[in-house]
């Protein structure tokens, strides 16, 4: 529900980093999401789709890495991946766990054209 | 050609929290940040909790709701200092929105701020505004099985506050799986069965609260 300024972030975010590349134009952004976040990547898909034209990420795609959920356990440090109900140490069942992944939410890198590229030449359709 | 970022995509909204949560520690006021669904019973939680603690500790409310400010008339007719925040639809509490409302506040006077934030159980949790705990709420009508449907919000609250257990009778909410699940997903979180208009089970929070106030302020002294 709040994909919406999520999006804007990471677009502000971007385009400030391309343009002092020079870039005129962001090909690709890639974003990891962690599991434990309730980011949904269809709404960000969607927000992106709405807030991106009119930007140089216009026409881009966004790309989500999403990113299992995992812990180590304070007892006997065994690390685990595990899913949203089961925080408990697989080995020792202790509860005290340390987590690890899950819950990312980072601009990872874009991927960004250089002003003036010639590339005015039209790719051959199929 | 590919640039490297790396870099939270929530980073502005992380860096004012921490500015908020250094002019929390300057002046020693422990923040909690109580999120639920719209009509768990948030303000009426927050009421219970001032009459308890109001002789021991300075307290002051920030209201976030889409629109209006009845329930920060409702905390100012108890004389207590009460900012209202008015996201304009946005479904959580942002830090900057947090760092306006305590420009308003004399911090320097308060021992605890209590933020009632936007009644919602999906992104107040992503929000970090510099608070010391996330407390939770869920009220017996919407059901025992809450948990499974929004199972961040209780994984990431230091402790769910289990509200209106005055009408457990009424609904068929089961306690015992209701605790199972919560504890599966947060073994540590405390539960406290509450009855915040009737004042049943308050102490026991009230209590936690405190204990946690002065576990702040026993960490500073050392600090
Ligand atoms: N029976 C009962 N009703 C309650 C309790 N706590 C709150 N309510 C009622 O629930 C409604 C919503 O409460 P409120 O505190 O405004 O919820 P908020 O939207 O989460 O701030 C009000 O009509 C309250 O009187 C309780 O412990 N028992
Ligand atoms: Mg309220
Ligand atoms: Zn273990
Ligand atoms: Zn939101």
């Amino acid at each position: 529900m709040h994909e919406m300024g999520i999006v804007q972030s990471i677009l502000s975010a971007s385009v400030e980093a391309a343009e002092k590349e020079g870039a005129t134009k962001i090909n690709e952004i890639r974003i990891s999401v962690g599991d434990l976040t309730e980011i949904v990547e269809f709404a960000l898909q969607f927000a992106f789709e709405a807030l991106s034209p009119g930007t140089i990420a216009e026409g881009g795609t966004l790309t989500v890495n999403h990113v299992g959920a995992s812990a180590r356990c304070a007892d006997c440090s065994t690390e685990f991946e595990h899913g949203r109900f089961e925080v408990q140490c697989p080995q020792c069942g202790s509860i005290a766990t340390i987590p690890l992944t899950g819950r990312e939410l980072t601009i990872d890198a874009i991927d960004i054209d250089e002003d003036e590229s010639p590339d005015e030449e039209s790719a051959n359709p199929e | 050609m590919e640039i490297d970022i790396k870099k939270p995509i929530l980073d502005r909204n992380e860096r004012l929290a921490a500015e908020n949560r250094s002019r929390f520690d300057e002046n020693g006021v422990y923040v909690l940040d109580l999120m639920a669904s719209p009509g768990a019973g948030k303000t009426s939680t927050i009421l219970a909790t001032i009459e308890a603690l109001r002789d021991r500790y300075n307290i002051a409310v920030i209201e976030g709701d889409i629109a209006s400010d009845v329930d920060a008339q409702k905390i100012s007719a108890q004389g207590i200092p009460a900012v209202q925040i008015n996201t304009g639809g946005a479904c959580h509490l942002e830090s900057d929105m947090i760092q306006r409302a305590i420009d308003t506040l004399d911090l320097a006077e308060l021992d605890l701020i209590i933020v009632e934030n936007v009644g919602n159980l999906v992104c107040p949790t992503e929000f970090y505004l510099g608070e010391d705990a996330k407390v939770m709420i869920l009220s017996v009508p919407e059901g025992h099985d809450k948990p499974y449907k929004y199972p961040n919000i209780f994984a990431l609250a230091e402790a769910v506050i289990l509200n209106k257990y005055d009408t457990v009778s009424m609904f068929d909410f089961n306690e015992d799986e209701f605790r199972a699940v919560v504890k599966s997903l947060n073994p540590h979180a405390p539960v406290f069965a509450v009855s915040a208009t009737k004042g049943e089970g308050v102490e026991a929070w009230t209590d936690w609260l405190s204990g946690r106030i002065e576990d702040a302020r026993a960490q500073a002294t050392r600090a």
